[in-house]
């Protein structure tokens, strides 16, 4: 299992490697560095400044190297719109993200866990066919699009909750079930699907025969054994919730990384853009990287072949 | 969300457990009858709704009920049919440049379904010339295209493509291309995995065995025996490029506003839908009712290949 860790540990550091050169490579695709590092109205001297400030006459290896430097020193550059430490900006809305995505994957589990099992119990009848339904519409539903919905019916025509904004435990409802809609469709259909493979197999056929209880059966033998694969989706999803943040903050003016990524991108503040885009994804490498490690702890077979990783 | 849409859209775990590991064909299960037919019908009401969709598109190059740029500021916020004030000429009422909506949405649909389809191609060239590289030739090529897929895969997608776009601008090509390579991998995987199954059978070994060539090889023996699964990844991949194209341009990192697409028309009617809520409905219910039958075309699908 260490061998597993370490070599999980090195893969992490192979995709943030990749996720620096990435964020790092972004102010060169917008063609000229400098133009998207000044402010509109900048003038010549400014650019020449600039260029030098930011050592953009270096070579780009170099550049690149000294941006690693002072990312590790918590230096990610000015915001151009609030003359600020666009790290520091990015940090403190990390919080909010946060919490919406974890409000979210406690909503998804909530209602996914029941609803999965027992369509998966009644296969093919009646609460089954509902369910699949209703999953199969959650993960082809827009998100932004099911926010502005429940912003029309329950801001608008009910009244019932804010509109957007945060702070108080009536704005998080709407955001969290806009998020987890296509988070609660895949699990109910994953849930759906491992429990129903795990009640033909054949210890449980057995354990029925030799006149088991429903209830032991379910909890001993369908359950834990059903645990494993819906556990990694659930991490994995975590990480999923954090990215599709991104879209759904900016519905509810939700004040997160993703809000803030959003109006950085149409005041071009690319400082900004950089620590979002670098910070989300720090966050979801690490979260990925846990749930392997958790993974290999709960399913003792993934110790025997280290090279197949379960979350690859 | 889609992908962008929930980014993850386009990363599903939990697809196989054991993504590494050739896939060996699966034997065919027949279900109960009852079952089956359950599959038969999605694999029916989602292709009829997927056909009546690329009908309205195509239907939509020659004729649309008035042209979809037609502005009338008279016209401002019709709203549908059945409410007061409706000018039965404009069924499903008008934007706030007083075009009509319903023009717009059938115009709409050749936005969304060339981005879904051709960033799947995209993607799943990419993808199954890196699989069939990995596959058939291993050593160094597998390794280095394998450590690639597993960053990829790390990586958030949705994330990536709105960075990437805010970068290099908006434009109908540069979202095909970033979402095309934005979801590669699903295809290397399971084109690599397919290929290390079907190579060592004895009818590949065989033509092998009378000097057929590495390329012969591969398109006539390997190619049409990892057609199918590929196929029903690609149909579900075309939904959720559907998804996150809207959602970029829902953002305003998408497509150009001069491009009529389902995401734009949401954006545009965001802002109004105290007033008209008809604005903000429409497009979303047609993403709504393009992508639900694309998903279940596919669930038919996977049931019956995979």
């Amino acid at each position: 299992m260490g061998k597993l860790i370490l070599q999980r540990l090195w893969q992490s550091a192979l995709v943030l490697l990749a996720v620096s050169i990435l964020s790092f490579l972004l102010i060169f695709l917008t063609g000229d560095p400098v133009a998207a590092l000044v402010p509109l109205n900048a003038r010549q001297e400014d650019y020449d400044n600039i260029r030098q400030q930011y050592g953009l006459d270096q070579p780009i290896p170099v550049q690149y190297v000294q941006f690693v430097i002072k990312a590790f020193q918590g230096n990610m550059g000015e915001s151009f719109r609030y003359h600020t430490d666009a790290l520091s900006l990015v940090l403190g809305r990390l919080p909010n993200t946060f919490l919406l995505a974890a409000v979210s994957l406690a909503l998804s589990i909530l209602i996914s866990l029941p609803v999965g099992i027992m369509a998966a119990r009644s296969k093919g009848r009646i609460f089954d066919v509902i369910a699949s339904f209703f999953a199969l519409l959650a993960i082809s539903i827009p998100s932004f699009w099911l926010g502005v919905i429940l912003i029309i019916v329950f801001a608008g025509t009910l009244r019932w909750l804010p509109a957007s904004g945060s702070g108080s435990w009536q704005q998080i409802i709407m955001p969290a079930v806009t998020i987890s809609a296509f988070s609660i469709g895949f699990l109910i259909r994953l849930i759906r699907r491992s429990v129903a493979d795990t009640l033909q197999q054949q210890y449980v056929v057995t354990a029925r025969s030799k006149g088991l209880a429903e209830r032991v059966i379910a909890w001993r033998h369908v359950l834990r054994n059903s645990a494993i694969p819906i556990v990694t989706v659930l991490g994995l999803q975590f990480g999923a919730l954090l990215g599709g943040s991104v879209v759904v903050e900016t519905v509810f003016a939700w004040p997160g990384v993703g809000w803030l990524m959003i109006q950085s991108i149409e005041a071009r503040d690319l400082p900004v853009i950089r620590a979002a885009v670098l910070i989300l994804a720090i966050f979801i490498v690490l979260i990925n990287l846990a749930v392997d490690i958790i993974y290999s702890w709960l399913d003792p077979r993934i110790k025997l072949q280290p090279g197949k990783g379960a979350g690859a | 969300m889609s992908m962008l849409n929930q980014g993850t859209t386009d990363q599903l775990p939990g697809a196989d457990a054991n993504p590494s590991g050739p896939v060996a064909p699966a034997p065919v299960k027949l279900g109960k009858p009852r079952r089956r037919w359950v599959r038969n019908r999605s694999t029916l009401i989602g292709g009829l709704i997927v056909g009546i969709i690329i009908l309205v598109a195509l239907v939509s190059l020659f004729w649309t009920p008035h042209f979809y740029d037609e502005q009338d500021l008279n016209r401002s916020l019709l709203p549908p049919f059945w409410m007061d004030g409706a000018d039965p000429g404009y069924p499903l009422g008008t934007d706030l440049n007083g075009r009509d909506l319903l023009s717009r949405l059938m115009v709409g649909a050749q936005a969304s379904l060339f981005v879904g389809v051709a960033s799947v191609l995209v993607g799943g060239v990419i993808g199954m010339v890196l699989g069939l590289v990995a596959g058939f030739f291993g050593g160094w090529w597998e390794a280095i295209i394998m450590r690639l897929v597993d960053i990829q895969l790390s990586l958030p997608g949705v994330l990536l493509a709105i960075a990437v776009l805010a970068a290099i601008g908006k434009g109908l090509l540069n979202v095909v291309l970033v979402l095309g390579f934005v979801s590669w991998v699903q295809y290397a995987r399971i084109v690599r995995g397919s290929t290390l199954a079907v190579k060592s059978q004895e009818y590949v070994l065989g033509a092998r065995a009378i000097g057929a060539r590495n390329w012969r090889l591969i398109l006539r023996h390997i190619m049409p025996n990892i057609l199918p699964p590929l196929m029903v990844v690609a149909t579900i991949n075309v939904s959720s490029n559907i998804l996150s194209e809207a959602a970029l341009s829902y953002l305003g990192v998408g497509v150009n506003i001069s491009t009529v697409t389902w995401g734009g028309m949401l954006n545009e009617g965001k802002t109004l839908f105290d007033v008209s809520w008809w604005n903000a409905v429409w497009p979303g219910l047609a993403i709504l009712i393009v992508v639900f039958g694309i998903n279940l075309l596919g669930d038919g699908l996977s049931d019956g290949k995979m």
